[in-house]
């Protein structure tokens, strides 16, 4: 099929040439996330405590909150490379050529993607290395990362799209920022939500971020019940045919 | 639908941005039109601001009109643009090079974007190289190239799924004249060896009128003249007058007196330079300094010459090329 040969021309042609040729972002992108398990593991590692938490072990209840917080962080700059794209000739190269914009938004998601593959298996594995448990087994381990696919692509999505409305890279950092953190915050990736005000829980219901990082947290404990599991994976895929829908609009509207 | 000739046909484009009546409404194409004859190297030339870069994107598929038609190589570009760009290559006025891959990979890229197979893309690739002098920095990063490295490489990527019709815009912007002729000599090749039809936009009025088959020349989103270049010149039956004053403020005074000369048909001034079109030169000469003399204007120099793109662009647009330039800044 044209579109998949397509994306994978950019994809393997274009997008994995240039990060392995940028080994500084490979170490930037690898190094974020430990600091965040090693700095959260230390600073809240009294709140397993809280008599209501649930888990005994703060490191293996922040594990699947850092890979799901990783993935949003990382993918919501995606649009950056649109933006750039469109300052040089690039975008005009590509969209000169008999090239599909599908195949141009599936080749920028399916190297977030790997890229977040990647990322997610390593967090797992450093979490596992300082002490957390994972009675879930490879299944759960590997319904984690899919679960943190799901979410990077559906924010990958929403920052393409804004970064094809706003051509502007400062209006790409201001939408980033200030959704990413609020969205982690208002989720159970760091504070069971049985702990934190009810307001918030309330929000969290809502929240794509705490679908995936409840997914991703049942599906690494013990026995875990699919069923939940793959209900919030369908939600997350349904937000992520959203805000994909919403970058192929985008595109059509900044070809103007 | 009527039979079209050209390799490229811009019939009555009209394109506006901004809202009609509202602050910003800027009129980009006012009923442009032209033929590109197949095969020949062809330049849209016109001051920056002409409209040149709106026809070449509308041409390339990338921007539509408000009104018109456009038809290359034969398929209609609104009805069906996939099928244009299947045999359009297109260089843009920034460079469509992906910095961090090499000059090899970004060739290699565009090919297999096109689909065109692995083992007949590689010797494509490296021919291209070669044909555009950029063999020994196949593997370098597009980044570390040159500017005129960077604009040839923007063409032979132009090139690998070898199109009918190749577009240009403002190609020579920003290189230096060894590098402005160097790219000039490629794309006449180009012409000449493969047949390509090769349209370019260009404000250098020399580079028109020396390597173009064919000039049309755009002033306000309109094409005010179009043919050869020795035609165009040719058309304007006469001469121009050329006087340095040496001295600003005696400019406005030696035009005041020219319009007294019955022979001068037109004049114009740039710096302390005024221009005069009259019907034969040597003949107009004497009743000009004559009256220059009469109004007490000194000459520095006088100089009579055959018409060039300049006074053409003159002639139809009734400003002169670097008012018209300057124009467009403000």
């Amino acid at each position: 099929m044209n579109l998949v040969r397509q994306a994978w021309a950019v994809l393997t042609g274009r997008y994995l040439r240039q990060l392995y040729r940028q080994p500084a972002v490979i170490g930037i992108t690898l190094t974020q996330p430990v600091i965040w398990l090693l700095l959260f593991g230390a600073l809240f590692k009294k709140v397993a405590e809280i008599p209501g938490f649930g888990n005994g072990n703060y490191i293996t209840y922040l594990t699947p909150g850092v890979v799901i917080m990783t993935a949003l962080f990382s993918s919501s700059w995606t649009g950056m490379s649109y933006i750039e794209d469109m300052d040089t000739g690039v975008m005009d190269r590509f969209l000169t050529a008999p090239v599909s914009r599908g195949a141009l938004i599936t080749a920028s998601l399916a190297y977030q993607a790997v890229t977040t593959i990647v990322q997610s298996a390593i967090i797992i594995a450093i979490g596992w290395g300082i002490g957390a448990a994972f009675p879930g087994g490879a299944g759960g381990v590997a319904a984690l990362i899919a679960v943190s696919v799901l979410i990077a692509l559906a924010m990958a999505a929403l920052s393409n799209a804004v970064g094809l409305l706003s051509r502007s890279r400062e209006a790409l950092i201001g939408a980033s920022s200030t959704l990413v953190l609020p969205l982690t915050f208002l989720s159970g990736a760091f504070l069971s939500l049985n702990v934190v005000p009810g307001w918030i829980a309330g929000i969290a219901r809502f929240n794509p971020v705490n679908w995936a990082a409840s997914a991703g947290r049942i599906a690494v404990g013990a026995h875990p019940p699919w069923a939940t599991v793959g209900s919030y994976a369908g939600f997350l895929a349904i937000a992520l045919a959203v805000t994909a829908l919403l970058s192929t609009r985008a595109f059509r509207a900044s070809q103007a | 639908m009527t039979e079209t000739s050209g390799a490229v046909e811009a019939c009555e484009l009209r394109k506006s941005y901004g809202g009609k009546g509202k602050a910003g409404h800027v009129r980009a194409l006012d009923g442009l039109s032209f033929s590109v004859p197949p095969g020949s190297v062809f330049a849209l030339l016109g001051p920056n601001g002409a409209g040149k870069t709106t026809a070449m994107r509308i041409l390339t598929t990338l921007s539509r009109p408000d009104e018109g038609r456009a038809v290359v190589a034969g398929i209609d570009v609104l009805r069906r643009p996939g099928r244009v760009r299947s045999v359009i290559g297109a260089v843009s006025q920034h460079s469509g090079a992906v910095g961090l891959l090499t000059g090899y990979e970004n060739l290699a890229l565009q090919g297999r974007i096109f689909g065109i197979p692995r083992k007949e893309l590689r010797p494509r690739v490296t021919g291209l190289l070669d044909q555009f002098g950029l063999a020994e920095a196949a593997k370098r990063q597009a980044r570390t190239y040159s500017g005129g490295m960077r604009r040839r490489l923007d063409v032979a990527a132009a090139l690998v799924h070898r199109p009918a019709v190749l577009f240009l815009d403002e190609p020579t912007t920003g290189l230096d004249p060894e590098g402005r002729a160097e790219l000039w000599a490629m794309l006449t090749g180009l012409s000449a060896g493969s047949g390509t039809t090769i349209l370019v936009t260009t404000h250098y009025l020399d580079e028109a009128d020396k390597y173009a088959a064919r000039v049309a020349i755009v002033d306000r989103g309109r094409v005010v003249a179009e043919g050869t270049s020795d035609r165009l010149k040719a058309e304007l039956e006469g001469d121009s007058v050329v006087l340095d004053l040496g001295d600003a403020p005696q400019v406005q005074r030696a035009e005041k007196a020219l319009a007294q000369v019955p022979q001068v048909r037109q004049t114009s001034s740039e710096g302390t330079v005024v221009r005069a079109r009259v019907a034969d030169g040597p003949r107009a000469l004497p009743a000009v300094l004559a009256q220059l003399e009469a109004d007490g204007v000194a000459v520095r120099s006088v100089t009579v010459a055959r018409p060039s793109l300049d006074d053409v662009y003159l002639h139809h647009a009734g400003r002169s090329f670097r008012q018209a330039e300057g124009s467009a800044v403000a």
